[in-house]
């Protein structure tokens, strides 16, 4: 086990952990965004940088700061380390300096662009990022292309995270689907144009944090904000069945799999669930999917409070509290 | 009592005078004389027009760009905005040949404004992201159905060579804004 303390908040944690994973324990606004990383793919990680976090010391036995800002998502914890996030302008600063550098070539078409409302890049830009971009050179430009019948890849939007390939390579038996080309130039393709025909190959809709891979068969049908997310499952042989509807009245116009709180999915669910079972009468339905209350999508949306739950994450929050010297920021908001 | 402002109503005996009412009726008349060589408050409403401001919120209009492609992409921000709910809209994708209609690779089939709905706040044209939707100086037309005021494309989207002049509502400090080269991806 390792003591780390991140922004001030201790927590024991066993050895190994990232300090990513560390943060997602405490949970709340220190934990640092992530576009890249992917819980439940393996190797996923140290490839946008916006998870930069600042070491200040290095741990117990050696407690020399670390000479630049470390990718949290990659970095194991080391005992009686102490890492800064929010509370370091160093971090916001190259945060900031981050998200610039993705959007550099982010074609910034949210008004077509079908994960707009539910894209992390968005989330992220609004957070971290300037309004304004510096850079006058023309962005690069891809043709759009069909990976199948059922994905569709707008280059132009890709933040080159990578996660599509790891889906490919881990869920999928013969690997048909990676990047070419280096730096700059680099994309996403699939291997001469071969459509990727494979049980799995869906959930790569999923786990891109942007619009580059979307679903064509929701392609342009609704904004996700006028949809109504539904937790639902059925009995499928291939995968767990447990997926989210996302419906417009009866119809059902999209279905994926179940993200969590930092917008993972735990268990990939298969291209049936996902492209062919658009009928009402395929599925149980268990009732409204918890939507965060900022975002936008909460919008006519009602659910259920769970008031066993919330009492638990208030207990768990007051645990957290006791006894700890809060960062002066937050102190003056409270 | 909930304020302290209730009076206790008295109920006084009228005297002569206020018995025969004739002095009250002939007041009355008096008034309604005086008021006929007034300066009238009400005009005679088609044929006379009041003057309005140039930043009136009168009839939407879907707006086209400088070649006549629609502007609108139905990205939704418009509906999401509407505090009355009264805009919904379904959308589609640019087919190829189609370039000349629509600006965007998305376009809205059907685009319907309720205008019993609609309480012209002007949020919608605030969250436009396209500067595609506007509300102008013209007033609404009557008509004795409801259907009538749902109001589709047909009656929302300028036409070509009609366009509809909004430069007025366009502040100097929005034009200015708009020339910023680091916005360029959204012209």
């Amino acid at each position: 086990m390792a003591k780390v303390t991140i922004d001030g908040i201790e927590i024991e944690v066993p050895d190994g952990t990232t300090i990513l994973n560390a943060a997602r324990q405490i949970g709340g606004k220190i934990v640092p965004p992530a576009m890249c990383y992917y819980t439940s793919l393996k190797d996923t990680g140290g490839k946008c940088r916006v998870c930069l976090v600042k070491v200040s010391q290095g741990s117990a036995k050696d407690p020399r700061p670390m000479p630049k800002l470390v990718a949290s998502c990659r970095t194991p914890v080391a005992d009686g380390m102490v890492v800064q996030n929010i509370t370091s302008p160093d971090v916001l600063e190259a945060r900031k300096g981050v998200v610039e550098f993705l959007l550099l070539n982010h074609p910034i078409d949210c008004p077509i662009c079908d994960q707009a409302g539910e894209c992390d890049l968005q989330d992220l830009t609004y957070e971290h990022g300037t309004e304004v971009t510096r850079t006058e050179f023309e962005r690069r430009t891809f043709d759009k292309i069909d990976i199948g019948d059922k994905i569709k890849l707008h280059m132009t939007r890709c933040i080159m995270c990578y996660r599509c390939v790891y889906v490919a390579d881990q869920l999928t038996p013969e690997r048909v689907h990676g990047v070419l080309n280096r730096g700059d130039h680099s994309e996403i393709s699939t291997y001469i144009e071969k459509a990727v025909d494979n049980d799995f190959s869906g959930n790569m809709i999923d786990v891109c944090p942007v619009g580059a891979l979307t679903d064509r068969t929701f392609r342009f049908k609704s904004r996700v904000w006028f949809t109504k997310p539904m937790d639902a499952h059925r009995n499928c042989s291939k995968c767990c069945g447990k997926v989210v509807l996302w419906m417009k009245g009866d119809d059902i116009l999209r279905v994926t799999g179940r993200k969590d709180h930092y917008g993972e999915v735990r268990e990939f669910i298969c291209n049936e669930c996902r492209f062919e079972h658009k009928n009402t009468a395929d599925w149980v339905i268990g009732g409204p999917r918890h939507i965060n209350r900022h975002s936008v999508i909460s919008q006519n949306h009602y659910e259920k409070v769970d008031l066993q739950k919330l009492r638990k994450e208030i207990d768990r929050q007051i645990v957290f509290q006791k006894g700890k010297q809060l960062p002066e920021t937050s102190t003056s908001h409270s | 009592m909930l304020t302290s402002r209730a009076k206790v109503v008295v109920k006084k005996e009228m005297n002569f005078w206020e018995r025969i009412y004739l002095p009250a009726i002939l007041g009355g008349t008096i008034i309604t004389i005086k008021h006929l060589f007034k300066r009238k408050t009400t005009i005679k409403y088609p044929e006379v027009k009041r003057e309005i401001s140039a930043v009136y919120r009168g009839q939407h209009v879907l707006k086209r760009d400088e070649n006549g492609a629609e502007r609108c992409t139905a990205c939704g921000l418009c509906a999401v905005a509407c505090p009355a709910e009264a805009i919904t809209m379904t959308a589609s994708e640019r087919k190829k040949g189609e370039e000349h209609l629509y600006r965007e690779e998305k376009y809205a089939a059907v685009y319907e404004i309720n205008m019993l709905r609609c309480i012209f706040c002007g949020l919608c044209e605030e969250a436009c992201p396209k500067e595609a939707i506007f509300l102008t100086d013209r007033v609404e037309s009557s008509d004795y159905s409801r259907k009538a005021f749902i109001f589709g494309k047909d009656k929302l989207v300028e036409p070509v060579d009609q366009r509809i002049d909004v430069t007025k509502r366009q502040l100097p400090v929005v034009l200015e804004f708009k020339q910023k080269k680091s916005l360029s991806h959204n012209r």
